[in-house]
């Protein structure tokens, strides 16, 4: 393994690790449901993302070829991402959760 | 409903039957049979959730489109990571963003892009499907953000499916 | 390196799926410990595929596939039934 591929891999490992928990901070430190909403669902996906590149990375340097199951993980992941996102604000409406103070607008429940 | 051998949904068919070669590591003669019975079952059998068949008139705009998402899923979520990290309460508001696009599937894309790109997430269509409610995590102006949705994902799409 | 990097990167997890449990106990509402339970299981596909790149093997990816859909499958059930009060109508 070259040391540039060594470079990529450890870059890669740390950037999917640091968006990892800055998602989880933002889900233990923002103020409402609908703020919290933002950290994990994108920084997390994100940062999952750029951990499963460092391994197809890793593994098709090892000789072992592209690995076809990270990218159905990673698909998979980016498609759902949206629409979990979407049926827990649905849910939260329903359920008429809290806002926080200052947030103009407001959710509508039809 | 399943006395015809046919394919409703061809790209569904497809992509169906592609995934299902994945799944099952290496292609034998077994898989390619499996991957057929399910590429004919599966649309046959979720027929009637589907919209209408989307009128794409431009196919080939597709991977500009998902290539620019894409950094601008990277820029964003460099901006929503400073401002967890930098500890100031953030200015939320809900936009309700009023919709050109018509058809369901071109719709499904635009809140599926806007809730992917940090900052922003899709929250509700109005039944009539003209509006959609969408929670920005920190704006100041709303209609920056219906300029900045309109203007980079909602023309693209417009020029796509019309 | 890697074998640094990988070290600090199961770290940063690890604290990443605490700070989520905190989130779970905490509440205060039910969307909020769904979204909690979301965003465990997409750490638990992060921490499998360290765990898989540890040991040098890629038979946990398969593990790792299974959880990504178990686990949508399971937070639209439970934000299905907060919203309509049953997941199958």
């Amino acid at each position: 393994m070259s040391a540039l591929t060594e470079y990529t891999i450890t870059a890669l490992l740390l950037i999917g690790g640091a968006f990892t928990l800055v998602g989880a901070i933002g889900l233990a430190r923002l103020p409402d449901f609908y703020t919290r909403l933002h950290g994990p669902t994108k920084a997390t996906t994100l940062g999952v993302g750029a951990i499963i590149l460092a391994s197809v990375v890793y593994f098709s340097f090892q000789g072992e070829g592209i690995g076809i199951t990270e990218i159905l993980i990673t698909a998979f992941l980016f498609l759902t991402a949206p629409i979990s996102a979407n049926i827990m604000a649905k849910a939260a409406m329903h359920l008429g959760v809290d806002v926080m103070d200052g947030t103009r607008g407001s959710p509508w429940e039809q | 409903m399943f006395d015809r051998l046919n394919f409703p949904q061809p790209w569904l068919s497809v992509t169906l039957f592609v995934v299902w070669q994945f799944l099952s590591n290496d292609i034998s003669g077994a898989s390619v049979v499996m991957g057929l019975i399910l590429a004919w079952l599966i649309p046959q059998l979720t027929q009637g959730f589907w919209p209408e068949r989307p009128t794409l008139s431009r196919p080939w705009r597709m991977p500009g489109y998902l290539l620019r998402v894409l950094v601008d899923i990277v820029v964003a979520s460099i901006t929503v990571a400073r401002l967890i990290l930098s500890g100031r309460t953030p200015k939320p508001v809900f936009v309700s963003y009023p919709l050109e696009l018509e058809q369901p599937m071109a719709i499904t894309i635009l809140a599926s892009t806007i809730s992917l790109t940090p900052g922003t997430v899709s929250a509700d269509v109005s039944d009539d499907q003209r509006i959609l409610l969408i929670h920005t995590l920190d704006a100041s102006n709303e209609q920056d953000v219906i300029d900045a949705i309109k203007q980079r994902y909602e023309k693209p799409l417009l020029e796509m499916f019309q | 390196m890697i074998g640094i990097a990988l070290n600090i990167t199961i770290g940063m997890v690890v604290l990443a799926t605490l700070l989520n449990v905190y989130r779970l106990i905490k509440g205060p509402d039910a969307p909020d410990r769904v979204l909690a339970l979301d965003t465990l299981y997409i750490n638990a596909i992060a921490l499998i595929i360290l765990l898989g790149i540890t040991l040098g093997t890629r038979l946990y990816l398969e593990a790792a596939l299974l959880i990504a859909v178990m686990g949508f499958v399971g937070t639209v059930a439970m934000a299905k039934y907060l919203k309509r009060g049953s997941v199958i109508e």
